[in-house]
């Protein structure tokens, strides 16, 4: 590898706005791992433990809107898949296009649409929003960029959405 | 059903603080929110591979249970009725066991939007021996008096 880093190419540019990696959840959505991830946390919030406080106010149960990217995490394995699954595929595909072999996430927010019900099903794509030029800091030469994910319900309803700072870079030489 | 607590907007202002949590952190800690948001990199459950791969002291809480964790710590103070609006955090240092992790925030602003809806600013962070680890900025819609309920919100009446 040389240490000059090339242009962007065009096929890569071309891919900036464009809806990619379309996937759907998981697994319906289910009670099962909002307990598991209350329990991490010790979150006591009624909302998710008691029925008549999620039927007030919010027509039945729902889950933490912190969990919108947990269920499009792929399972650790599943019979006859080969290879690595990758949850934030557009990243993993930057930084081998941009020939980047480091990579960090420095950043992340999220905007919370409707709320994710038990038995919806999900679906969301990943859309590259920039790419910076060639920046130098601590961590190494590289490239950011910024990737969004978006999600909706099987109704059509936004659901929400993460956007990823990312840095791709080469180590600077020691 | 219980009774529980019920923040409105007007029992809010700039510069309230939120009450801090302190949670000590051991490997249990982090397993169990690495497994709960379904993240199975090893970093978070495997010593060894975090040690001698990744180059830090220890397994670390991942990303996703930080959110999970800034979301406990801002319903804890509004309850049921606040609703997370935009959460945007930036990590500058992991977490690892061991830590007595401190959960703080701060409001910075309040208003209300054209629909009507109720929102609070906040400015949180996870700190560990006073070093800030995760900084958040949060927007959460609290109900403006004891009938609203922001849940009820949707399509051109949420704008979070």
């Amino acid at each position: 590898m040389t240490d000059t880093i090339p242009e962007i190419p065009p096929a890569v540019l071309a891919l900036i706005g464009v809806e990619q990696h379309p996937e759907e959840s998981t697994f319906a959505i289910e009670m099962g791992y909002v307990y598991n991830t209350c329990a991490a946390v010790q979150n006591g919030n009624p909302l998710f433990w008691e029925e008549a406080v999620a039927r007030e106010l919010t027509h039945g149960w729902i889950t933490p809107p912190t969990m919108m990217s947990v269920w499009f995490r792929p399972h650790y394995w599943t019979p006859g898949a080969t290879g690595e699954r990758l949850a934030l595929q557009a990243h993993f595909d930057l930084k081998r296009l941009l020939d980047l072999p480091e990579a960090i996430i420095s950043g992340n927010e999220t905007v919370f649409g409707e709320p994710v019900r038990p038995g919806d099903r999900l679906r969301a794509h990943q859309i590259v929003r920039s790419i910076s030029p060639v920046k130098t800091t601590k961590l190494g030469r590289g490239r950011f960029w910024v990737i969004d994910l978006e999600c909706f319900n099987e109704r059509g309803e936004f659901v929400g959405r993460d956007t990823y700072d990312c840095f791709g870079y080469r180590r600077n030489a020691s | 059903m219980s009774a529980y607590r019920l923040l409105t907007l007007d029992q809010v202002k700039e510069g309230d603080e939120l009450p801090s949590l302190t949670q000590h952190v051991t490997a249990t800690t982090v397993v169990l929110g690495a497994l709960a948001s379904r993240d199975w990199r090893p970093m978070h459950h495997d010593r060894d591979f975090a040690i001698n791969r990744n180059g830090v002291r220890d397994i670390f809480i991942n990303t996703p249970n930080n959110a999970a964790w800034f979301e406990r710590f801002v319903t804890d103070w509004t309850g049921p009725r606040g609703r997370l609006g935009r959460m945007k955090f930036r990590m500058n240092d992991s977490v690892f066991p061991g830590d007595d992790m401190v959960l703080g925030g701060r409001v910075t602003g309040t208003s209300i939007d054209a629909a009507g809806c109720g929102w609070v600013e906040l400015d949180l962070a996870v700190s560990v021996q006073g070093q800030v680890k995760t900084s958040c900025r949060a927007r959460v819609a609290l109900p403006v008096d004891a009938a609203d309920n922001p849940w009820d919100r949707h399509g051109e009446r949420w704008q979070p």
